[in-house]
């Protein structure tokens, strides 16, 4: 007979107190992924930025412009490959309840700069041609069922007035990773309004980005650029596209970190509920752990016993709780799409899931087995009868 | 019965005590006794006197305070904790009072549970276990679980779980215990079989003279002492 039978059998003798626990355990396993799942949504970002994409805006801050003249002469330092720009529009579609990212971009470089950015060829074209053309993610489009040739409101804060803007392609991330819920249009289209309404506000931009020709010039190109513009009225801060994404992080970082002290203190309640259970189901089967000794079942044996069982009953907890992780996280992702565009259970959130199944099944038997181990043979069976 | 003149267990000044707060409660003193090969014997006295305890000395699954317990020509109190497991393993048979029976595994598979611990094939197994439930007549029941059987018959199944191993010797602590008159005399009349057929040498522990009687030897113990014995007619 092999330990993994007795050791199975032994887990379902209290059917409803095994049961409840890995509930417990599938409960705990899912809320867990699910929070790392969030966390990684936070730095989704970050995560899709591109090493070979620097982005450059004013030094004082992110609000303040930086002249459309510097392009040309960002153009011009050693190691860059490509510039493009574009400003933050900010515009809300139906209320702020509908929020998107809206960008004002130089379309051709913008699209080369976001490889990631694929687009069929024919609507790529009709957005190029268009002035008041706009691109979508699929995520955005399906979620407000928008179809090419549509014309799409959005009402400018940062750039008062209605602006009517005609959807003329849909793209598609290369990967899992890249964000499908952007909305982007013509930077000339608000440049030309803007020199008509508010003049003073026209010819300038909110950011440069700037494809470099290899990672390892990032540093020296950024430090190139920033020098460039030193002691001028508009100063500018250049970084990598990842430091840029993180500045934001670096915000709501609070708000990360009490997600990841909330998932772990998930995990360590289930430790105590599953020792809890082990030791429960120990202290009724000294008597048994008694009898195996007698019949000279060593301390290794026993313990094998207490391990294994705690291990099947978070591991089927764990396994559950992982398997009920994807179709929670699609709900999570399409209930919270507006603030969280990738929301993906990623390999390693998997993996953090197994190994803490198996550290709450090890550290909830240690006790228990302790216990079973050292008690005296002689003890162990007056338990009986 | 093919007694010899040898004694297979040993024992000589034996002293155990428990202690009790800051109090020693001696349990056996100055314990001395041979149990021949293929002896019989039954050891009796009231609560607490002792048997018991004596009897877990001589199974190895308690340790004494001082004393000489010699089974098989192997000091017991010499063995570490590791090799006194691998000893009981090999050497100790064990019927208890409340059959202790593992409650999840069948019939079969709790005779077969001390063989795992031999380097018996998964086949050799199944032969020995099969045999020993034939010898105590539940061949048919060898898929039941404890639950499953009667008192008698769980007493049954811990008896072949006992005797699987071809033991040296057999211990039974109020194997009658727990059973009806029925089957207590069936439980008894295995055993008697067992050391008569089988040569095995039995100590055990009763309370129930009826129980004494089908014994060759009969010890009393009282507060601990060994009294000398009442020979039982074989």
């Amino acid at each position: 007979m092999r330990i993994i039978k007795l050791l199975f059998k032994n887990a379902f003798r209290h059917k409803l107190r095994t049961w409840l626990t890995i509930l417990g355990m599938t409960i705990a396993i899912l809320a867990f992924g699910l929070l790392r799942t969030l966390v990684s949504a936070w730095y989704a970002g970050v995560e899709a930025s591109s090493s070979t994409r620097l982005v450059t805006r004013n030094a004082i801050s992110l609000v303040f412009p930086l002249p459309i003249s510097y392009k040309d002469r960002i153009r011009q330092v050693e190691g860059v490959k490509l510039v493009s720009y574009g400003n933050w529009f900010g515009g809300i579609y139906i209320d702020e309840k509908h929020f998107f990212p809206n960008f004002a971009v130089e379309p051709k470089s913008y699209l080369e700069l976001y490889p990631e950015f694929v687009l069929e060829p024919k609507q790529e074209d009709a957005f190029l041609k268009d002035r008041k053309g706009a691109v979508a993610g699929r995520k955005l489009a399906e979620r407000y069922g928008w179809k090419i040739g549509d014309t799409i409101t959005l009402k400018g804060v940062i750039f008062p007035g209605n602006w009517d803007f005609v959807l003329r392609a849909i793209y598609t991330g290369k990967d899992k990773s890249t964000d499908e819920s952007q909305f982007f249009f013509h930077w000339n289209y608000l440049n030309e309004t803007l020199r008509k309404t508010i003049p003073r506000r026209a010819d300038q931009v909110g950011f440069f980005m700037i494809g470099i020709k290899h990672p390892g010039l990032a540093a020296e190109v950024s430090v190139a650029i920033d020098k460039l513009f030193k002691n001028s009225l508009a100063e500018t801060l250049t970084e990598t596209e990842k430091a840029f994404q993180l500045s934001f992080i670096s915000m709501t970082e609070a708000i990360v970190v009490a997600i990841q002290l909330v998932s772990f203190v998930v995990i360590i309640i289930i430790m105590a509920v599953v020792a809890n259970t082990m030791a429960m189901t120990t202290r009724e089967r000294l008597g048994e752990y008694a009898i195996l000794k007698a019949l000279g079942f060593g301390g290794w044996y026993i313990a094998g016993l207490i391990f294994g069982e705690s291990l099947v009953i978070t591991l089927i907890g764990g396994a559950i709780g992982i398997a009920a992780t994807f179709p929670a996280a699609k709900v999570f992702s399409t209930a919270l799409s507006a603030f969280f565009p990738v929301f993906n259970v990623a390999p390693e959130t998997i993996i953090m899931d197994i190994a803490a199944a198996l550290i709450v099944g090890v550290a909830a038997a240690v006790v228990p087995t302790s216990r079973a181990i050292s008690i005296r043979i002689a003890d162990g069976l007056r338990r009986i009868g | 019965m093919d007694n010899t003149d040898s004694p297979i267990v040993r024992i000589k000044n034996l002293y155990k005590s428990y202690r009790r707060g800051s109090q020693d409660i001696p349990v056996l003193e100055d314990i001395t006794l041979d149990i021949r090969e293929g002896e019989f014997l039954a050891l009796m006295g009231p609560s607490g006197s002792g048997k018991s305890t004596l009897l877990n000395l001589i199974a190895g699954i308690d340790r004494a305070d001082s004393g000489s317990i010699r089974i098989g020509g192997i000091e017991i109190p010499s063995l570490s904790e590791t090799e006194l497991a691998q000893w009981r393993a090999n050497n100790v048979g064990f019927i208890f009072q409340f059959y202790n029976l593992i409650p999840v595994l069948t019939a079969f598979e709790n005779v077969e549970l001390p063989l795992t611990l031999t380097g018996l094939s998964r086949r050799e197994r199944h032969e020995h276990a099969t045999v020993a439930l034939k010898v105590v007549g539940l061949a048919d029941r060898m898929d039941h679980y404890p639950g499953q059987l009667s008192g008698g018959q769980q007493q049954r199944v811990a008896i072949a779980r006992a005797v699987v191993t071809d033991p040296t010797i057999l211990v039974a602590d109020e194997p009658t215990g727990d059973l009806d008159r029925v089957s207590a005399r069936e439980i008894l009349d295995l055993i008697g079989r067992l050391n008569a057929e089988s040569g095995k040498t039995i100590i055990m522990v009763t309370h129930d003279p009826r129980a004494a009687e089908r014994a060759h030897l009969i010890k009393h113990l009282d507060k601990g002492v060994l009294h000398e014995n009442n020979q039982a007619p074989l």
